[in-house]
């Protein structure tokens, strides 16, 4: 059978998400390959524009990983990461994009584990979603 | 804003095997063939360890012979080797912030099941490096004059180590404790394993020199309540409590303690944790440092009604050192650095109420037993339990609240040789008999599995098993008015019944109870069980992901007197290698603001936590101050017109990026 692969892409803050990926791969924890890491410094750098860039460059997946609340290093960046998601949330079904596929999660530096867990369940959220296929619904939804 | 050699880009790009790390699992070849046929990679190598010397020197000749102006290196975290290839390509002659490191190794190799997927993975993340690296521009470290005064939080041993090294280095120490006086739990124990040394003799000494040093500045009843700045210029606030005695007059007589209207103590004394008695004007213990008084106003009569005779201010006189209406201070400090040494706490055992504390009263804590057995303490050091008799049996339960799926999984990693101290102390002082229950014993130190078999040879008895009950249900004659400890002999492979007088928990350590708001406060990370977050667990273990603040003792994690000494010595020796440079470096990756492109929206300057952004009313837009941003990038990713940037994650930089992982 062939297998859908989802191509992620996961925006992990320096200081929390980033620093679990290390710590899960120093703990030789196995999981999903799908999720390419692209490092911000605080995920309030995370633009909604990059997002929007990655799922037009073909991915099917963006997941922000960012600290915990009231743990950001930059006090409160995470907040922002949260308030821009929830609101593109609601722009991706006008783009004919499931808001499934762009997920917001707090991963502290310590959750290794847990860095594992959200990776491999996102990747599995997505690959029950299926490939992106943002041209053609849209074109459904204008059709409509 | 120079040019980002988009077109003429050199690039090299160097994959490391690690040994096999990487090598093991992904095919480095193949990703050094994928890189070599990108636009602009004009070498692309592997080597075992470019990390090491000739993989360093390898970059080096590479940049110079091919005339390199970009180089991408994908080995491990750029969290533990960016710095390392920054120097090799500045040792080339290039910028270093030219270079660009792919995660191959954490994020690929070490995580991954699959080698084809794992290789798959390496060549995008390394292909994505260099669509980025060719929009890196040449930056410079921004430098930064340091405060050279050092803020100690905690006055424990920790806290009086480190001060006691900066200050005999002749840097100027602040160092803050909440506590009536300084000595932490270390003042409280009896004698110290393996050797025997009585605490007092070895701590007392240090705390009398913190009081004699002129570089120590001590704040004791005081507590760290804001923070801001960053490495080399912290300025932080501090709550200093009232005393109630002004410490430039009290000369520590004691006098006024004698006079007060209670003769007796009547209050639990917290420092003997409740086993003796206090006034309400009182010294902690007869060794605080400062050797002062303190009036305790809940309990003080002059507070609650306002008509004590004040015996105490009378014998006080002239020097007039009592004062009802101190008030809380506040005390802004300025300093470069801070150490964290904030300790502690033990383990509640009410949590478990299977071994009856607070229930039988001759169930006792380590550390109550610490007070007992002490000279100095409660009971002059006769092990007189609370219902008045001396013990002739004793249970020693060691793990309680560590080593527990129901607790704390982890082990406090002083409790197996504290009571085998408490063992042999009780044993030398009661002659009574002692059982130790323990799951394992761990003796991991100089001389401590040596102090093990001399406490067997004194004739201790040792159980392997866990106690599952203390109670006090007799069913023979012989188990009248004793409690009964229930365990299983997993050696002997029987369930046991042994009654004692008196039982011992060892309670192991815990994150202190406001440790959260307190490393929030220093903006520090923290374990799953709360203890504070090293920077790396062996290369950094006393630095912390905040540049300029370190940690010492137990806050880290469960330590014994000698780690924890070792380690405050380590972060006194961080500090001064930071002050004694002169100045900080802070990485260049602050935002700006293009004034051609900014249309004065003011959207950025809400966005920005330091408030580093104002608006320009004259020119109308928004300016940066570049000293004030801390490079998140929150006001980039707000800018609706891509005025704001930040350096070295500009959009171009991110976009080719995510670009490049996708393709």
């Amino acid at each position: 059978m062939n297998k859908f692969d989802p191509s992620i892409v996961g925006f992990f803050c320096n200081w929390c998400t980033y620093l679990a990926a290390d710590l899960a791969g120093t703990s030789r924890m196995k999981y999903a390959p799908n999720v390419r890491v692209v490092r911000t410094m605080c995920s309030g750098r995370v633009d909604p524009q990059m997002i929007l860039w990655a799922f037009r460059n073909g991915a099917d997946g963006v997941l922000i990983g960012g600290c915990h609340p009231g743990d950001c290093h930059y006090q409160e960046g995470n907040y922002k990461a949260l308030r821009r998601t929830k609101l593109l949330h609601k722009m991706l079904r006008q783009f004919g994009i499931e808001p499934e596929r762009l997920r917001l999660e707090w991963v502290s530096a310590s959750e290794g584990e847990r860095l594992r867990d959200v990776v491999n369940e996102f990747t599995e959220q997505i690959r029950r979603l299926g490939p992106l296929r943002a041209a053609e619904t849209t074109k459904e939804a204008v059709a409509a | 804003m120079k040019g980002n050699g988009n077109h003429n880009a050199r690039i090299g790009v160097y994959v490391c095997h690690c040994g096999t790390n990487i090598a093991g699992k992904v095919d480095v070849n193949a990703v050094v063939e994928a890189a070599a046929g990108l636009p602009g990679v004009v070498i692309s190598r592997e080597y075992k360890y470019m990390c090491s010397d000739p993989g360093q020197e390898l970059i080096v000749k590479d940049v110079k012979e091919h005339d390199l102006n970009r180089v991408v290196v994908a080995s491990c975290s750029p969290h533990l080797h960016e710095l390392t290839f920054r120097k090799t390509t500045a040792n080339a002659g290039q910028n270093p912030y030219l270079m660009h490191m792919v995660n191959i190794r954490e994020h690929v190799s070490w995580v991954t099941d699959d080698g084809a997927a794992a290789t798959a993975k390496a060549q995008r993340l390394v292909r994505a490096a260099v669509e980025r690296v060719r929009w890196h521009q040449e930056l410079e470290p921004r430098q930064f004059p340091i405060n050279p005064n050092v803020l100690i939080v905690g006055g424990g041993i920790a806290g009086i180590h480190a001060a006691l090294t900066l200050a005999n280095a002749g840097k100027q120490v602040y160092l803050v404790e909440r506590e009536p006086t300084i000595g932490g739990h270390m003042a409280q124990f009896d004698k110290t394993f393996p050797t025997l040394d009585c605490a007092a003799c070895i701590l007392t000494p240090k705390m009398t020199a913190v009081k004699q040093n002129p570089n120590i500045h001590l704040l004791t009843l005081s507590e760290v309540s804001e923070v801001s700045g960053f490495v080399g210029n912290f300025k932080v606030k501090v709550k200093k409590y009232p005393r109630y005695i002004d410490e430039a007059k009290c000369v520590g007589c004691g006098e006024c303690i004698e006079e007060c209207v209670y003769k007796e103590g009547k209050y639990p004394n917290e420092f003997d944790l409740g086993l003796g008695k206090r006034k309400p004007i009182y010294m902690p213990f007869p060794q605080a440092v400062p050797s002062i008084p303190l009036i305790d106003s809940a309990t003080c009569i002059e507070f609650k009604t306002h008509k004590c005779p004040k015996g105490c201010v009378e014998v006080c006189g002239d020097r007039n050192a009592i004062d009802f209406t101190q008030q809380v201070q506040e005390i802004e400090l300025e300093v470069g650095t801070v150490i964290m040494s904030t300790g502690f706490k033990t383990f509640d055992p009410c949590r478990l109420p299977q071994y009856g504390y607070g229930k039988f009263p001759n169930v006792y804590t380590s550390l109550e037993v610490e007070r007992l057995v002490n000279a100095a303490g409660p009971t002059l050091g006769q092990v007189v339990m609370r219902d008045g008799r001396k013990p002739e049996s004793i249970g020693i339960l060691h793990c309680i609240g560590s080593r527990d799926e129901n607790t704390n999984k982890y082990c406090s990693r002083v409790c197996c040789m504290y009571s085998l101290k408490l063992a042999h102390l009780l044993k030398e002082k009661t002659g009574a008999h002692i059982y130790n229950f323990y799951i394992d014993m761990r003796t991991p130190g100089k001389g401590f599995e040596e102090f093990y078999k001399r406490v067997l040879d004194e004739g201790v008895s040792f159980i392997r098993g866990k106690v599952a009950e203390v109670s006090g249900w007799a069913q023979s004659p012989a188990e009248e008015g004793k409690l009964i400890l229930r365990a299983e002999d997993t050696l002997l492979g029987v369930i046991r019944r042994i009654p004692v007088d008196m039982v011992v928990l060892s309670v192991g350590m815990e994150p202190q109870a406001d440790a959260n708001e307190v490393r929030r406060l220093f903006n520090l990370g923290c374990s799953a069980e709360g203890w504070f977050l090293e920077r790396h667990p062996k290369l950094a273990p006393v630095d912390t992901f905040t540049d300029g603040i370190f940690l010492a003792g137990c806050n880290q994690g469960p330590k014994d007197i000698p780690d924890t000494v070792a380690q405050a010595g380590a972060a006194a020796a961080q500090s001064m290698a930071l002050i004694d440079k002169g100045f900080v470096e802070m990485e260049p990756n602050t935002a700006w603001i293009d004034e051609e492109l900014c249309s004065g929206c003011h959207v950025c300057i809400a966005m920005c936590p330091y408030t580093a952004i104002h608006f320009d009313a004259e020119k109308k837009i928004a300016v940066l101050n570049e000293a004030l941003c801390k490079g998140c990038g929150t006001c980039v990713a707000a800018c609706p017109s891509g005025a704001a940037q930040q350096n070295l994650f500009r959009d171009e930089q991110l976009f080719a990026e995510v670009e490049g992982v996708l393709v």
